[in-house]
């Protein structure tokens, strides 16, 4: 009692707190929606993102980030269905990614071209707009370890074509697939690796490193091609289009947020390419937090004054599991939080399932035509890579916690579905039948000697899809729901195994406990006789 | 007063196959039949009939002269007692629930004293037994429950599928005299099915030879030996002479 009327008393305060605040600061916000910043899955990215979000805020602007969204694909969709406002893209990926246009060679190769013919394309065919480049390109860099470079003698991608019967590349699952990558490589300079390796981008570097693979995809203002000391192949017959790093908003945003815009526009011809490798390389090889990383860099640019961004601390790489152990502890509100929303996730998702494939499977058991077909589709959504899954979701529901709710919503009903309707189905046939021919009503049949026998295995069905969910949820901060996931997902676009590590274990964890806690009480759903057989333990 | 049970020219096919060929037969009130023949002779086939689990394509249906087919399937299944070859009783009851289940069925105030007296007729009282698994009871045991299950509310009709057909020589020939004495006590019209004609013999008053769907011969078990009608009840007498020697001496 006493904490409502406290709540009901201070909440002027608050509201007046939360509407005045970016009024007062630029005199020109007008919702109190903030503005959603995303990101794609790699470092510069998640760099750029926050200096756009910090840039924002340091104007009065209430922001929302969602780092690490996902790739061009997933990114692209979910600023068009205004799902988030902002990220940042390169014009070559705008190009040939999303327009599939191909222009005259020297178009191609100019710049400044490229962007005018991306800027009115996406803004006639999208509603999109491009503000103007932040001042570097960041373009496809083939790179090599000085070694095999020496014994090879490359220097260009011609060389490499020449030797590429020899080597193993390791190139990114986006790059083998896209137009301006694998495919127009060997089709323009007649590249042929020997064999081509899927990498994730975090682990390419290493790979190379280790003489796992011999040639790898990267970004020309990566920070590990410093660190690792690789030579990157000279483009010699300009097959890469310009890839220019600019702001992509939606023009209606832009329509309704001008002083926003204006706001982003202060980065434009800041950056440039020496610069962008300085920051990468501190955030990629050193260690430093973007967020630091971001505030310094703005202050330096004098659009921030120092001091009024200060954001976490610069982390120690210590490697040691004690080092862990001190970096867990001082993530340990972040992660709890993370483990909330994770939980949040997997019970949502569960309880939906179970609501709606428990009384489909009795229902298919009374259906017995229609059973395999129906039980047999929902298998088929399980085998639907999970990440394919969220993308699909996002020009129906955009992103964030609804359409990863969904995503895992559908991958529980298939073990729950099966559980209960085979549970049903093969409960003790004669004692059905003796009590069908004693006169018991098909429900009283249900109630009484059907589900109970069943209940241990719709309990496995659903303690399978407790743990399928709980791991499929790391998935979901792709799309931007949160969970343990991030740490993982910004672990992989860093590099950082620490990072990656603090979301994985407590994942494992997670998954282990839920898996107990539902062997409980699948325990005490066990029919009678099975229970008392239990304990004597026979 | 226990209800007769009539069966006229009554017609069954499953697919292609004819389980039931024009069948009449009739069981007087408070007498045994034992339908006999091999498996596919479409005895059980006609056993499901009186209490409607087999629906016949043609003929007449009748428990204590009313058709069947104008009945309530769940008050009919409710006043005919019932037992199958593997007991059927719930698992996950105990056996006391298992045998108040019919009389909790028809809301019975005192379903649990029934229960009582129905295991103290077949001989497992139920102080001793009334709290008991199915399975922490041996075979027999687990028939007699179902014996008791079938008879706690006092029906008037009872159907057996091949009751004692799982069971060893001992607790079988045990629990035919316990079921003849029960059905004599509590005067109940019976129609037992089984493959056995020692056990046709010991407790029924009229035995019905069944083959492909058709009767080859009904009497009682005595005339069966003495008058074989058919070929077939011939050889079937002669297979059981020895078993059959001593219950007609």
């Amino acid at each position: 009692m006493r904490r409502a009327a406290r709540l009901i008393v201070s909440l002027p305060a608050v509201l007046a707190l939360v509407g005045a605040r970016p009024k007062q600061l630029t005199g020109q916000a007008t919702t109190n929606r903030p503005i959603v910043v995303a990101s794609k899955p790699f470092g510069e990215s998640y760099l750029l993102c926050e200096m756009f979000a910090q840039l924002l805020e340091s104007r009065g602007y209430t922001v929302e980030r969602k780092p690490g969204l996902g790739a061009t694909e997933i990114a692209f969709r979910a600023l068009r269905s205004g799902a988030i406002d902002v990220y940042p893209e390169y014009t070559g990926t705008g190009l040939v990614a999303v327009l599939h246009d191909s222009l005259s060679d020297s178009v191609a190769a100019d710049a400044r071209a490229v962007f005018s013919h991306v800027a009115r394309e996406f803004e006639q065919r999208y509603g999109l707009r491009w503000l103007p480049p932040l001042g570097f390109q960041n373009t496809y860099a083939i790179a090599v370890t000085r070694k095999t470079a020496d014994r090879y003698n490359l220097r260009t991608l011609s060389d490499l074509a020449r030797e590429s019967p020899h080597l193993t590349a390791g190139f990114t699952a986006d790059f083998i697939g896209r137009s301006d990558g694998l495919v127009g490589l060997s089709r323009v300079y007649g590249i042929h690796p020997r064999g081509v390796r899927p990498l994730a981008p975090a682990v390419k570097y290493q790979a190379l490193a280790a003489g796992a693979v011999d040639v790898i995809d990267g970004y020309s203002t990566d920070g590990l091609l410093a660190k690792y000391d690789l030579i990157t192949l000279v483009d010699d017959r300009h097959f890469f289009p310009p890839y220019e790093a600019a702001a992509l908003v939606r023009s209606d945003f832009a329509r309704r947020q001008p002083g926003a815009i204006a706001t982003l526009t202060l980065l434009s011809d800041k950056l440039d390419e020496m610069t962008m490798r300085r920051l990468n390389r501190r955030v990629e090889v050193d260690g430093a937090d973007v967020k630091t990383v971001a505030a310094d860099e703005l202050t330096a640019l004098g659009l921030v004054s120092a001091g009024t961004a200060r954001y976490g601390q610069r982390e120690t790489s210590s490697e040691s599991a004690a080092g862990f152990a001190s970096y867990l502890w001082g993530r340990r509100a972040t992660l709890a939080t993370l483990t909330v929303r994770h939980l949040e996730l997997v019970a949502i998702a569960l309880l939906a399932a179970v609501l709606i494939a428990i009384p489909l499977g009795l229902l298919l058991e009374r259906g017995r035509a229609v059973a395999e077909p129906v039980i047999g589709g929902l298998g088929v959504l399980q085998t639907i890579p999970s990440i394919a899954l969220l993308a699909f979701m996002i020009p129906l529901l955009g992103v964030g916690v609804v359409p990863a709710l969904v995503a895992l919503w559908l991958y529980a009903l298939y073990p729950i579905a099966r559980g209960t309707y085979s549970g049903v189905r093969d409960a003790d046939p004669d004692a059905v039948a003796a009590a069908e021919a004693l006169g018991t009503t098909p429900m009283q049949r249900l109630m009484w000697v059907r589900l109970p026998l069943a209940a241990p295995v719709i309990m496995a069905g659903v303690r399978t899809a407790a743990v399928i969910t709980v791991g499929a949820a790391t998935l979901a901060a792709f799309i931007g729901a949160g969970g343990l996931g991030e740490p993982i997902v910004a672990g992989l676009a860093l590099a950082d195994t620490r990072m990656i590590l603090s979301g994985a274990l407590p994942a494992a964890l997670l998954a282990l406990v839920v898996d107990g806690v539902l062997a409980i009480v699948e325990r005490a759903v066990a029919p009678a006789h099975r229970r008392t057989a239990l304990w004597r333990k026979r | 007063m226990p209800s007769s049970l009539v069966a006229r020219n009554v017609f069954q096919r499953f697919g292609n196959v004819v389980a039931l060929d024009d069948v009449s037969i009739d069981v007087a009130a408070g007498s045994a039949t034992a339908l006999v023949g091999e498996s596919g002779s479409g005895k059980t086939t006609l056993l499901r009939c009186f209490n409607r689990l087999t629906e016949p394509e043609r003929g007449e249906v009748l428990v204590g002269d009313r058709d069947v087919r104008g009945q309530d399937v769940i008050p009919l299944r409710r006043g005919i007692g019932y037992v199958q070859q593997h007991g059927g009783l719930i698992p996950h009851w105990r056996v006391l629930r298992n045998v108040a289940l019919v009389p909790t069925l028809l809301s019975a105030t005192d379903a649990d004293a029934k229960a009582g007296d129905a295991l103290e007729l077949v001989g497992l009282p139920a102080d001793q037994f009334g709290s008991r698994f199915p399975h922490e009871l041996s075979g027999g045991q687990r028939q007699r429950v179902a014996l008791a299950r079938s008879v706690a509310a006092k029906p008037d009709v009872i159907l057996l599928d091949e009751p004692f057909g799982a069971l060893d020589a001992i607790s079988r020939a045990d629990l035919q005299t316990s079921f003849d004495q029960l059905r004599r006590q509590l005067n109940v019209t019976t129609l037992l099915v089984t493959h056995d004609l020692a056990e046709a013999a010991r407790l029924a008053d009229d035995v019905v030879v069944m083959r492909s769907g058709k009767i080859e011969q009904r009497g009682p078990m005595r005339r069966l030996v003495s008058a074989p009608a058919t070929e077939y009840v011939a050889r079937l007498i002669e297979q059981a002479r020895a078993s059959l020697e001593g219950l007609l001496a």
